[in-house]
């Protein structure tokens, strides 16, 4: 299958003044693209949610955005502290974040939750003190 | 209902975004936790807030918010304004808490045909 489009964003762990930059252009680069308002909204709300995560949490990171016909496709992983129990971490309102971070809005709980409600399909995998992977995938097509 | 008869209405300071004022107000939203506003505004929504560093400006993008509203007050920023601009989402200013802020607004567009309460998209 051919694929439209392709590109890496690179996230750095604790710049907030940045925070929402790759989110923005990977929003601009579907909107040029013409994908669908519902799939838009859920891409940038998945996207945003994990650009936070690796600023807030992680040393740095990727964000990998490629579309095909039928999918966008977000591939998210970082070098950082990772997450020692998956279960809890998905659960929401259950959140690690600073005072710092809490206070600018951030780690309400409620990111990877809104990540998953978000995918047609989640996957999560972290090792501790090495990183955290997220494999997003959101149909074009919708529901 | 278009933001610029929302701003002289309610007689809201216009920090930014003197030329977005035509933009259509679908509905509004309040909060200040940045995971509930991405999730749940809509597109159009006048956002209401406290937050006035910076980071609001990318959810504003993000989910194509009519306007900002930072409430009590509370002044922003200057990298707030600065990419505000540079992302051509309006900022607005009133001294009035959100409370009242949001219920004038929610009267002025239950006013409004083109608003449907809890259903816009």
């Amino acid at each position: 299958m051919s694929r439209a489009y392709e590109k890496t964003f690179p996230v750095e762990g604790d710049n907030f003044d940045n925070a929402g930059t790759a989110s923005i252009e990977i929003k601009k680069i579907l909107k040029d693209l013409r994908i669908d308002e519902d799939v838009l909204r859920k891409t940038a709300i998945a996207v945003y949610e994990s650009e936070l995560n690796i600023i807030s949490y992680a040393r740095s990171g990727n964000i990998t955005l490629y579309v095909d016909d039928d999918t966008i496709n977000i591939d998210v992983e970082d070098e950082g502290p990772g997450i020692e129990d998956i279960d809890l971490a998905m659960q929401p309102g259950y959140s690690t974040a600073t005072e710092h971070i809490r206070q600018m809005g951030f780690g309400a709980g409620m990111g990877l939750y809104n990540i998953k409600s978000c995918s047609d399909l989640f996957e999560i995998s972290s090792t501790p003190n090495v990183g955290t992977r997220l494999k997003i995938i959101i149909k074009r097509n919708g529901r | 209902m278009k933001l610029r008869h929302l701003v002289e209405r309610l007689d809201l300071g216009v920090l930014c975004g003197e030329d977005k004022l035509g933009n259509e107000v679908s509905g509004g939203y309040v909060g200040d936790l940045l995971s509930d506003v991405m999730a749940n505004s809509s597109k159009g929504n006048i956002w209401i807030t406290r937050q006035s560093h910076q980071n609001i400006v990318a959810v504003a993008s993000l989910r194509e918010h009519a306007a900002i509203i930072l409430a009590l007050g509370k002044k922003p920023d200057d990298d707030t304004i600065e990419k505000a601009t540079r992302e051509g989402i309006p900022v607005l200013a009133t001294d009035r808490p959100g409370f009242e802020i949001a219920g004038q607004i929610y009267a002025l567009l239950s006013n409004d045909r083109s608003f449907r309460a809890g259903t816009e998209s």
